[in-house]
């Protein structure tokens, strides 16, 4: 029998494959989200300033809170927008 | 005690230096009623995201206390209320990581600072190479 290894594949079988998302906070051990931080933050909010789910982001509940809280008090200092259109 | 942030933003059309004297009273205010200031952050003219009282950017500071109790607070938001030249304040408070987080800030550990500084180094170390090929080709030279 021939194993997968001697299989040749027409195109590479990795791709489509999806990656294991992770909590980028757990991974790195980032115990304070600084709400003055505008570039950190823009990772979490999409073109139109609103928050990306979790689903999207991986992130954890706890430090999605955190990040809700976060962006909430940058919006509310004027640091980030309540509403826009291309942000980034 | 226990640890807060005061953030506030000032207007910018206030003439010549003023902001900082407003800033100035509202530490003097702090320290008068028996709050230890860990730091003053000046983050300077910033624009904002969005006008306030058709305001385009203003002044940031940023002041680290710590307090026995939060009965200041009351007190400092009140002040905050009636002066018209302060857009937006807010305060929090701040548990021990992020007491840290500001101290590593402070320090230059993580951030834009963290970046400037390996930029620095990279860029010494690629002077010192230079320097240092320069020197041999001298050598060689003679």
């Amino acid at each position: 029998m021939a194993s997968r290894d001697d299989i040749k594949f027409l195109s590479n079988p990795n791709i489509g494959k999806n990656r294991k998302k992770y909590c980028r906070f757990r991974k790195f051990g980032i115990k304070f989200i600084d709400y003055k931080d505008k570039e950190f933050l823009l990772q979490f909010v999409n073109e139109q300033g609103k928050l990306l789910p979790r689903r999207i982001t991986g992130n954890s509940l706890k430090f999605q809170r955190k990040i809700a809280t976060a962006v909430k008090r940058a919006r509310h200092l004027a640091i980030l927008p309540y509403l826009t259109d291309l942000l980034k | 005690m226990r640890n807060y942030e005061i953030t506030f933003i000032i207007n910018p059309t206030l003439p010549g230096d003023a902001h900082k004297e407003v800033a100035n009273g509202y530490v003097e205010w702090l320290k008068a009623n028996g709050c230890e200031i860990t730091h003053i952050g000046d983050m300077g003219l910033r624009g904002l995201a969005y006008p306030i009282q058709k305001c385009h950017s203003g002044f940031y500071y940023c002041i680290e206390v710590s307090s026995p109790d939060g009965v200041f607070i009351n007190k400092i938001e009140l002040a905050f209320r009636r002066n018209e030249s302060i857009l937006r304040f807010l305060t929090i408070a701040l548990d021990k990581y992020g007491v840290q987080y500001n101290e590593d800030f402070r320090a230059g550990k993580i951030g834009g600072k963290r970046k400037k500084a390996i930029a620095e180094e990279a860029a010494k170390a690629a002077a010192a190479k230079e320097q240092e090929t320069l020197n041999l080709e001298s050598q060689i030279e003679a």
